[in-house]
């Protein structure tokens, strides 16, 4: 069987459960019309209105995410450096410390302009 | 290697089941284990009614919840509301398939390995597969259409990105030594040494991001009570919740499985039973390891507060990112340098100790050069001097710093002789440091 076999059929066990579970909670539970029930919890108090497409939230989130990109490309082009190491030889070591080092500059300048500080 | 991809058909529906089993089993008892041992942490007991020790606990619970109401909120989106459970928790059993709980053994006369299968990015594989699990977490916060599931789904977000990177780069160096992304080879690598004693940087840095992406105690900022009630999955009950909770702590057995498999040897076994190497001697190195590091888990929520939002993020991505960069550097270096002119073991010890060192004196320096500005700071402000009113708008407060005491008059009288009145004069004019506000105050009283 191929190796990718038996993931699918992990996955597929845990999706059945999974549908199952999800399904099974509407009938296994009491069902009571309660109008303040299925409103929004705030802690008791009347939610407050939300804008339609679920409104505004902080920028430094959008700049968390951009700057995981980054980082996250920078693993993808590691991990292969790293596992074929020891064919590269110095050329590697040069290569892949130089492309650090350009990073790491780019680091430097989100760390100066105040990119990674929260608040 | 060679035997993954070769099972029949019935060994792998086998393994298969065993795997979600384990990881079912693995979760309810976790949550027991972790009462339990919270509690006596706590010098309480912790749950110990239902079924011996408790143990059934967990899945009473399990029972309860399926028996309560399925809210799904007139705001919520329905769709994905419905969806983000199963988005959730699905991922989180997948990662399991290619953790090794031991090496090749026989089951009814079939050769196999103790591994639902391996693949040659199985490390990749895993960061995939567990990165989809964010996906349940922001749609759940979404879809409910309320304010504190979206933003706790933000919070946990950001928060697992950010320590997906520093997860990812402490695996960088495990990858230079083993030469292989396949999680059995990584075992194999480890004969020797483990790499959790080859290379303890990747190893801690490994540990805090595992506790950042899991968002467990002290960094469980998504579910902080007291700021956003449950975080992102407020607005869901009954089986529904009970996936994400499911999808938590499977994610908690996951990190530690895979920890084991990277840094710790895996399924081999340690110092006293080194010859118990074989077959199904595996699965019980294995478990030991994978409990030790669980009990991490309950012994951080039991001994840590939780930290604040900017402290967590600069702490992802001011210490344990540079930290690995360099690491990295250091590794590949002394590495080409050792196969290229051959170093002794003491000198790579020594050096890695050194730059061990330097790493933690760097961050030392960095923390207290940052602290003295943020002084200086709070220094050049002038604080304006002000007369204190202890009862201000009738209620008793304490004075804030600048702010001066008035002298009592008529209390001092009693019982105090004019002259050895030493410590109840006015304090000195322009001073205000806090120390002396409170030792006037002592002495006012006394």
């Amino acid at each position: 069987m191929n190796i990718w076999a038996p993931i699918l059929v992990l996955g597929g066990i845990a999706l059945a459960f999974a549908l199952v579970s999800v399904v099974a909670g509407s009938f296994t539970g009491p069902r009571r019309y309660n109008r303040a029930r299925l409103d929004s919890y705030e802690c008791g108090i009347e939610p407050t209105p939300q804008p339609a497409g679920g409104g505004r939230f902080p920028i430094k989130y959008y700049v968390t995410a951009m700057l995981f990109i980054v980082f996250d490309i920078e693993i993808v082009f590691l991990y292969p450096w790293a596992v074929t190491f020891d064919a590269l030889k110095i050329f590697g070591l040069v290569e892949m410390l130089l492309f650090i080092a350009t990073v790491f500059i780019a680091y430097t300048y989100v760390w100066r302009r105040g990119g990674l500080d929260w608040d | 290697m060679e035997l993954f991809g070769r099972d029949v058909w019935w060994m792998v529906l086998l393994k298969a089941v065993v795997v979600f089993v384990f990881l079912v089993v693995m979760t309810l008892f976790t949550i027991w284990f972790e009462r339990r041992v919270v509690g006596r942490m706590q010098h309480r007991i912790g749950p110990n009614r239902v079924g011996p020790f408790g143990l059934l606990q967990s899945l009473a619970d399990g029972v309860k919840l399926a028996l309560k109401e399925d809210i799904v909120p007139v705001a919520a989106d329905k769709i994905v509301f419905f969806l983000a459970p199963i988005l959730s928790v699905v991922p989180a059993f997948m990662v399991l398939a290619v953790i090794p709980f031991g090496g090749e053994v026989s089951i009814f006369g079939h050769h196999t390995m103790l591994q639902l299968t391996d693949l040659p990015v199985g490390v990749l594989y895993v960061l995939a597969v567990a990165s989809v699990g964010v996906y349940g977490i922001v749609l759940a916060g979404w879809s409910s259409g309320s304010t504190y599931p979206l933003l706790g789904a933000l919070r946990s977000s950001a928060q697992v990105i950010s320590y997906e990177v520093a997860m990812g780069l402490s695996f960088v160096a495990v990858f230079l030594y083993s030469g292989s992304l396949s999680t059995s080879q990584i075992v194999g690598a480890q004969k020797s040494i483990w790499f959790a004693v080859a290379l303890p940087i990747s190893f801690l840095v490994y540990l805090v991001a595992m506790v950042g992406e899991t968002n467990r105690a002290p960094f469980d900022l998504p579910e902080a009570e007291s700021e956003l009630v449950g975080g992102f999955h407020t607005e869901y009950s009954s089986l529904k919740f009970a996936l994400f909770f499911l999808a938590e702590y499977i994610n908690m057995v996951n990190v530690s499985a895979l920890a084991t498999t990277m840094f710790l040897g895996g399924y081999r076994p340690f110092w006293p039973f080194s010859q118990l190497d074989t077959g199904w001697w595996g699965p019980l190195w294995f478990m030991i390891k994978l409990m030790a590091l669980l009990f991490v888990f309950v012994w951080l929520r039991g001994t840590l507060p939780r930290l604040r939002y900017d402290q967590f993020m600069k702490l992802g991505w001011k210490l344990l990112i540079p930290v690995s960069l360099v690491w990295i550097a250091f590794v590949a270096v002394i590495r080409t340098v050792n196969s290229q002119y051959g170093l002794s073991r003491s000198t790579i010890v020594a050096g890695g100790l050194s730059i061990a060192g330097l790493l933690i004196i760097a961050s030392f320096v960095a923390e207290a050069t940052a602290r003295r500005k943020e002084r200086a700071a709070e220094g050049g402000e002038v604080v304006e001097e002000t007369e204190f009113d202890p009862f201000a708008g009738g209620h008793p407060v304490p004075p804030m710093p600048g702010q001066r005491l008035p002298v009592p008059v008529g209390v001092l009288a009693l019982g105090a002789a004019p002259d050895g009145a030493t410590g109840l004069s006015s304090p000195p004019g322009g001073d205000t440091d806090p120390d002396d506000v409170r030792a006037d105050q002592e002495d006012t009283r006394a």
